[in-house]
Parts: C-alpha cells; structure tokens; sequence
C-alpha cells in the first residue's frame, strides 16, 4: 500500500504501469456487452488512479464501474505492459470498502451469504435445507426468478454424504509421490462426487492422495471483494494444514480457488511470519490439469458426442492454463472435440457475482449460452465450479436439455476403466 | 483537482434532451465521472474531457444524433478504441463523442467472392476470426489488431507489418456506408453484392486516412485474402542497426518482397525480453525480423538468399521460427513490443516518421544523438521495410520538464525525417499532434487542395474539428486540463 500520499491506496509502481494503450478492451467481458469504456480494464484503471489520487470522490457512484468488474482478469493476459490488474482491483475493493457505506440488502449479501456461509461447509448444509424443502415440494414455480434460477441446480434429496477418505493409495508401483487435495468450501458441500472423480484421476496418475482435515475456505471469495484481512487469516490457517514437507503437490480442481492458493506469498508476502511458507506452499498449488499427462492413462472409448471446453477465468487468464485442460479433453474425446468461439470470455458467474451483479451476469450468461448452443456441443466441459452452475442454469432457462455441463474431473472420470 | 467543475451549459442540456429522444440510458453517458475515461486516446500528452459521449446501436441512430447535434450547432466526433497515438479523437470544442464500439459485428460473409461486411466497430482480429477457418484472413494487420476497430484503421489508413507485401487499409476496403456530417446516409465504393470496380470518382478512396473529419464510417466491405501456403520466418542477429539496415536494403535491392521486415533496436529488445521471456539475445545491436511467404515453391531458395545476405552484413546469427507455435510467439513479442516498455517507464510518445529506406541508418544515428542530448532513453521498433520508424520517447508525465523535453525530441526527430526526404506519418495518423508540421512537409497550395476536399465533405467543419490542418485551434487554446489521474 502506498502511504506517501493522502488517500493513496494503489502501489504506485502498479498502477503506472498502464500506459493507457487500450489494447486489453476487446478481451473484457462487461466491454463487449456494452460498449462503454467506463466498464472496460483501461477505464477502471483510470479511475482507480483518480480515485487514489483525490481527484474522485469514493462514493457509491463512482465505485459502481469498480463492482461491476468480474474479476475475471482476462485484461491481465491480454496486457503488454504487465499490468497486475487483478491486485489493483482488490486494493481499490478494499479502499471502497473502508470508505462508502453499502445498503443494507448489499451488506446482508456480502456479509451473511457470501461471506458468512459460502466459506463455510456446515453451515452451508444448512442454508441449503430450506431450498431443498421447496424443491421437493415443488414450490420453487412460486418464487421470483430471481430465486428461482439459483434454486434450479440444488438437488432436493440431500446427497449421500459419504465423506471422502483422509487417504487414497495409488495402485501405482512406485508411487509417483503424495499429493494433496484442496477440498474447498462451496465445492466440500454440492460437489463432493467430483472430488471422488479427482482423487480416482490422481491415483491413476500415479499419485497418493491425501484429504488435509484441518483445511478451510482458500479466501478467495474475501480477496475478490477487498476484504484482505479476513483472506490473510484464511491462507494463514491452510498454510497450517497443509505443512508436511514430502507433499509433492497440493491440487484442486477449482479454479477459482486454485489462483488464490497460487498467489498466497503475494498475498502474506508483508507478513514476516508467514511469507517464506506462503511462497513454499504456492510453488506447490496445481490445478488438477496440470498433473495428468493424458498419454499416460488408457481411457475408454469417447462417451459423449460433440465436446466443447470452456476456459475458466481463473485459470485461463490468472494461472495462464488454457492448455493443458484442453488437451487432456481433445485426448479423451477425440474426434468429437470442437472449439467454440468466445471460450475464453467469462460467463457472467465470477464468484459471488451473480449474486451481487444479477444484471450484466444474466446478459453474459445468455451470450455464453449462444456460442454454446452455436457450437453444437453436446457436453460443455469446465474447470470451476462456479462457471459450471452458471452455464447448467444458463440452459436451463434456455429451454435446453440437450446440453450437458460437465467438471472436467467427472469428464475425465468417466473415462476412467473401472 | 475535483470533477464536477464542467457543468452542463443551458445548450448542452437542450441537446442532451434531444438525444434522450433517439437513444436510450445506457446509450448516453454525460455525468463527469463517466467521460473522465474518455478525455484521451493512447496519446496522453494532451486531454479535454468531453461533453457528453453516445454509443450508437445502428446506422440510423448514427445519422440521428448527427443531425441532432446539427441542430444544436454541437461538434461531434467518431471514436472506436481509442487506440490511436495522435490524439485524433481530443474532444476540442466540448465535443460531442459517438462512439462506435456497440456496432461490432461481422454481418455477413461472401466466402465465394472473398468479401465480408462488417460493421464498423468490428475490432480488426474479429474478421480474421470469422474466416479462419475458410482458410482467409484480413490481411491488414496493425500491432494493436486485438483491440482496434475496423472504422479506425479506415479513418488513419491503418498499416501493419505485414503491409510491406499486402498493402494498407485503402488496398483491402472495398465500398462503405458512411453517415455525412449533414446526417444524410450515403455508400460509397462496392457494397457487398456490387461489382469489383464503381465508376467516377473514388470517393471511398478519399475517405480512407482522413481521420474522422469527413463523416461517420457506419460499415464496410472489406476483400479478404488467402492464408498464405507456406511461410519461413527469419531472425537476423546483428551487432548494429547500421549492418541490419544495410541487409534491409540488399534485401529489398535482390527482388525479394518479404511479407514483413522488422527492426528491434537493443534497448526494445531487452525490455521485450524481460516481457516475454521469448529468448531474444540481450548483446545484439539490432534484430531483424524477416517473414517469406506465399507458394511452397521456390520459398525455401528465398530464404537462403535472405540469409546469405543478412551474414554478408556481418549477421551474427540467423534464427529460424521452426514451428507455428514459435512464428506466433515471435509475432507476440513482435506486436506487443510497444507495450513492454510500460516496463521501462510510465509514458511514451511514439513517433510514426517515414524515411527512404536507404536512409535508416542515417536517422538511426540521428535518435542516437537525439537521446543522449534531451537525456531521455528512446528504444525503436519498426517497419524497415518501408523505412518507417516507431522511435518510443521515454518520459514521465509527472516531470513537467521530461514532459517538455519528450516534445522537443519528437518534433527534432520528424524535422530530421522531412529534410531526409521523408514525411512525418506512415501510419499513426496526425490528429493533433503533428498538426504543425503539415505546413513543413507539404506547400501551401497542397493544403489548400486539401482543405477544400475537406470543405466538400464537412462545410461547418462540424465532424472531428481542429484536426490534422495547422492553424487550427489547439486544445491549449481552451486550457485543457492535465490528465486528471496519473
Ligand atoms: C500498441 C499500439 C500499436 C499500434 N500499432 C499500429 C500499427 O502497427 N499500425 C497502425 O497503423 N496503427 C497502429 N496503432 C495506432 C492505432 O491502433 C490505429 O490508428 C487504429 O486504426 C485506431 O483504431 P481505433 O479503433 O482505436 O480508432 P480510434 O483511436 O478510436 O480513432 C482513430 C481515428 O479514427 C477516427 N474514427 C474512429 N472510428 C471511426 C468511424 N467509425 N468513422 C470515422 N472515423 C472514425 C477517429 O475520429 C480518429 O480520428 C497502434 C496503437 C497502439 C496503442
Ligand atoms: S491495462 Fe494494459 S493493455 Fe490495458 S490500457 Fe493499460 S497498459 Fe494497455
Ligand atoms: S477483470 Fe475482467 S471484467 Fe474486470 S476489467 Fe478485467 S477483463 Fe474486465
């Protein structure tokens, strides 16, 4: 943080590093939607720096292009100048947060669903209860859309929640070592099936798999809404369950929280008493596409028709993997792999944006959803839990059943050779 | 400073509700915060923030709003990306901005006759894009092609590197629709269903390069071309850019048209390097990029030939890019070189002057001199080819006397180009910043042609106002104000 002036709360070195050039404008989804160059990565940053620098004031107004960012950081790769956007965006959050005063439906959002349950696996389970009372009830059709949609992918029979095992042995002779596995918290509750299919994926990749107990919430969803103090303590605390020292990796299979586990040492890096472990553990944080060599697995023949991948934000433009997921799917389905266009623009979900944002969500859903239905795709393939709810949703409202949207984990271990 | 000092005057406010009545909200951004962004385009040196910006959804809304702010007597200016580096779209005058950014879709594709109509907000890669698969491409291809609008490559006439053997923006346009400064919409040039060739006067070829003054270009029909068979793409090692600029010339002077040939000095290509880690040799004097392509056939003698002559002027080392994947990595580098020095530092002014090629060493050493004298560091990139420079100036905004200085060496290095025989733009266009200099580079008579060419299109000089002709009101004129953030 900067304390040379007043009210400067950018690293100044950061953020003069855009030089204004315009070359990231195409890659920004609210940009595309709209046209307007106040909702686009140079006009945000523009007004970041003013904001820094007094000449705007901080208020509900003029924070409203910074809450209407994704996050998705599609900006920073499309960047020459290497602009870290992504770390300004949570400055500029955090300053906005100190200063303006948020309504009270926002707060009770930020506050109580997005971060006093989602980071929470038990008390998720709870929240869930009603939503599946009305599900099995079939009341849902009374409730604005609003709440409806958001409704559509709960299951109204509680899943089995068989927990997974602390430790999964490879049948592999030697072991290609110990890996670990991130379960997350919004994952934990609605995807534990996936999880299953990720540790099957990494046993057959060679690798034991162990299930850390002590783990909690990565932090990422405070760190996207510039609540960095509360990000520090949740990494603090994972860099405790995590520390064995012969773990060879520590994989997740979401992205969203894989870029946050990545950028830890960033993260504590003016923390003296975490920093040398933050850097140690984030050198080891991989997302699950990057420990599979697709040659080295005999899969089944393709199972599905027509298979299009959709990049996650978080790790096509904050790790920079767009590749290594779209080979092990082309691998997989071979002949039936199609690119479809815009496979690299967010699909509106971005977190808790959906929630904080329903609007300009709702309009890039729809436009994903067209280059979906446009490519012919029987199965849309993705790397995040987030992106994968948002699409389901997205064709469902669309009428669509044909269509399927998939995890990559599941995709992959439904290839897998009992 | 705070915002909020431009209050709306009693005109504005009448135009502002006349525009209600053709647009809807999200259409028209006229609170102070929503224009700040809009008060300059990637040249920084000069801003003025403008009236009230409108973001058109269709021709018609186009020609409305033209004669909407006709009626008011309220200049009006297009605007695309806002990627240009001559402040060709400073909003002089409280200027009126349409931009064009929601028109942006490629309509139709003539695979059959090679043609597509696109609108004009269209960003310049899209159209390559659409057609890929076909296996055509957009052949005009400037260094800012990911972001740029096909509307603002035809107002500056936009170029590339790979212009050298496939021609600018004028050779690829066809026809296209443009609303006049009257509001009248008219087309001009082939539409998508015409003939190759329209009679009488070139009125297309008029509008191409005149920088947003003649009217608003709505959408084009651009010629697509062949994705070339084969290519060899060649990276000469040299300890000088004098060696490098002679092999330029001997290559040109062997009857070889490379698609491309481009310099990197030393200074560009470490801070590339630091960049993108391509693997670019820090000790060289100068990197030649040299690109061959076309028919299989013959291509391989071509490029033996190319580095032959590039080790008869003491090349250290002749690369090649052996897969696709490293010809893109090199054209990455190559095309985002610009925006590596946000690395070196927080501002540069880039000049666009234009040299016989024969004359590229002689220059060179002039930026040499230019730099150690106004003590400013200036890296250089450009097309060799066709002896057009990029030197990259430097400076921080927040040093008033580097700001000045920058200036000083800019306007030194384009004099050195008119008196070598040159012009002071090859491709950036002259917007505001080298409006001055027209008179040195061209006579009075000339200008004069010129300016009535622009009479006949924009009478009340009404369409992007104080551009390119000297004499016109600078915005220092009105007291512009510094760029608001840092
Ligand atoms: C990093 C970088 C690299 C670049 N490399 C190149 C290069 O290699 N070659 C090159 O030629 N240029 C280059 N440029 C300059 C710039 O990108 C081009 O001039 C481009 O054509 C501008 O397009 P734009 O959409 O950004 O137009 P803008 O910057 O918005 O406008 C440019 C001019 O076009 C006018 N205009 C825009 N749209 C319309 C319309 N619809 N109708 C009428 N007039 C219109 C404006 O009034 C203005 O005069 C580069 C710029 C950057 C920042
Ligand atoms: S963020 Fe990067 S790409 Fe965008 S305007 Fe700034 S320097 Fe250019
Ligand atoms: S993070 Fe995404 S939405 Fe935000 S400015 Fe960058 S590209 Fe746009």
């Amino acid at each position: 943080m900067n304390t040379d002036r007043p009210g400067g709360f950018l690293d100044n070195r950061k953020a003069s590093a855009c030089i204004h050039c315009g070359l990231c404008l195409a890659s920004c989804p609210t940009y595309l939607e709209t046209g307007n160059e106040n909702l686009s990565p140079r006009g945000r940053i523009y007004l970041m720096r003013a904001m820094d620098k007094g000449a705007v004031p901080v208020t509900e107004a003029s924070a409203s292009a910074i809450d209407t960012c994704l996050g998705c950081r599609a900006c920073e790769a499309a960047c020459p100048s290497g602009v870290r956007y992504g770390e300004l965006l949570e400055e500029t959050r955090e300053h906005i947060n100190r200063s303006v005063p948020r309504g009270w439906m926002e707060t009770l959002l930020t506050k109580v669903f997005i971060e006093g349950i989602l980071p929470h696996p038990e008390r998720m389970e709870i929240a869930l209860t009603p939503a599946r009372w009305i599900k099995a009830a079939a009341m849902d059709r009374f409730l604005p859309a609003g709440l409806r949609e958001p409704l559509a992918f709960v299951d109204p029979h509680r899943p089995a929640q068989e927990s997974l095992p602390p430790f999964s042995q490879t049948a592999r002779d030697p072991s290609r070592g110990t890996v670990a596995l991130v379960v997350g918290c919004v994952m934990d509750v609605m995807f534990r099936e996936t999880h299953r299919s990720t540790i099957r994926l990494l046993q057959r990749a060679g690798f034991d798999v162990v299930v850390p107990e002590a783990q909690g919430c990565c932090g990422a969803l405070f760190a996207h809404g510039g609540n960095m103090a509360e990000a520090r303590r949740c990494a603090a605390h994972n860099l405790g369950s995590f520390n064995a020292p012969d773990l060879k990796a520590v994989v997740i299979n979401a992205a969203g929280c894989g870029s946050t586990l990545k950028e830890y040492g960033q993260l504590l890096s003016n923390d003296p008493r975490w920093a040398p472990s933050a850097m140690a553990f984030s050198a080891k944080a991989r997302d699950l596409s990057e420990m599979i060599e697709p040659e080295c697995i005999d899969w089944l023949p393709p199972r599905f028709g027509r298979v299009t991948y959709q990049d996650a934000c978080h790790l096509a433009h904050a790790q920079r993997i767009t590749e290594a997921p779209r080979r092990l799917v082309r691998h997989v389905a071979r002949g039936g792999y199609v690119e479809m266009s815009e496979s690299d623009v967010c699909c509106g979900s971005a977190g808790s944006y959906n929630l904080t944002q329903p609007e300009m969500a709702g309009r890039l859903r729809r436009r994903k959803i067209g280059h979906i239905l446009e490519s012919r795709a029987d199965i849309v393939v993705t790397s995040n839990p987030g992106c994968l709810l948002q699409m389901k949703a997205g064709l469902e409202s669309a009428k669509n059943r044909a269509t399927q949207v998939m995890h990559i984990a599941d995709f992959l271990a439904a290839h897998l050779p009992a | 400073m705070k915002l909020g000092m431009h209050r709306a005057t009693q005109d504005e406010s009448a135009l502002l509700a006349d525009l209600r009545l053709i647009l809807g909200s999200p259409q028209i951004l006229s609170d102070p915060l929503e224009l700040l962004v809009y008060e300059c385009d990637a040249y920084t040196l000069e801003k003025k923030i403008p009236s009230i910006v409108v973001l058109p959804n269709s021709p018609f809304e186009v020609a409305e709003i033209v004669r909407c702010c006709n009626k008011h007597q309220a200049p009006f200016i297009p605007r695309g990306a806002g990627t240009n580096l001559s402040g060709a779209i400073l909003p002089i005058e409280n200027a009126v901005v349409i931009s064009l950014t929601r028109m942006n879709q490629v309509q139709q594709v003539d695979l059959e006759n090679r043609r597509a109509l696109v609108e004009a907000g269209c960003v310049n890669i899209w159209i390559t894009n659409a057609v890929r698969s076909a296996g055509l491409l957009y052949a005009p291809d400037p260094s800012s092609q990911t972001a740029c609008t096909i509307g603002g490559n035809v107002a500056t006439n936009s170029g590339g590197p790979h212009t050298l053997k496939y021609g600018v923006t004028t050779n690829h346009v066809l026809g296209l629709e443009m609303v006049l400064p009257d509001g009248e919409i008219v087309w001009l040039g082939t539409t998508l269903e015409g003939g190759e060739e329209t009679g009488g006067l070139d009125l297309r070829g008029a509008v191409i390069g005149s920088e947003g003054m003649f009217g608003i270009v709505t959408r084009v029909v651009v010629n697509l071309s062949q994705i070339p068979q084969s290519w060899r793409t060649l990276l000469g090692v040299f300890a000088s850019v004098d060696d490098a600029s002679q092999a330029v010339s001997d290559i040109i002077a062997s009857g070889i048209v490379p698609a491309a040939l481009e310099m990197m000095d030393q200074l560009i290509t470490q801070a590339v390097e630091a960049a993108y880690h391509f693997g670019f040799p820090l000790d060289a004097g100068a990197l030649l990029i040299v690109e061959l392509d076309g028919l299989e056939e013959g291509l391989e003698q071509q490029a033996m030939e190319v580095e032959r002559l590039c080790k008869a002027n003491r090349a250290t080392e002749v690369r090649r890019a052996r897969t696709d994947k490293e010809r893109a990595d090199l054209w990455k580098c190559r095309k985002r070189a610009f925006g590596a020095i946000g690395r070196l530092s927080p501002n540069f002014l880039t000049q666009d002057g234009v040299v016989p090629r024969s004359k590229l060493p002689e220059i060179m050493r002039f930026i040499q001199h230019t730099s150690a004298e106004f003590g400013l560091r200036i890296p250089n990139v450009f097309h060799a080819g066709d002896g057009n420079i990029h030197p990259l100036i430097l400076y921080d905004e927040s040093n008033p006397d580097e700001v000045k200085r920058a200036v000083q060496a800019g306007n030194r290095i384009l004099e050195r180009c008119l008196e070598l025989g040159g012009s002071v733009s090859g491709e950036h266009g002259i917007g505001v910043e080298k409006a001055d200099f027209m008179e040195k580079q061209f006579s009075q008579p000339d200008l004069d042609a010129m300016r009535s060419l622009r009479r006949m299109f924009d009478p009340l000089h009404r369409c992007n106002p104080h551009k390119m002709f000297p004499n016109g009101k600078r915005c220092m004129d009105f007291a512009p104000r510094r760029q608001i953030s840092v």
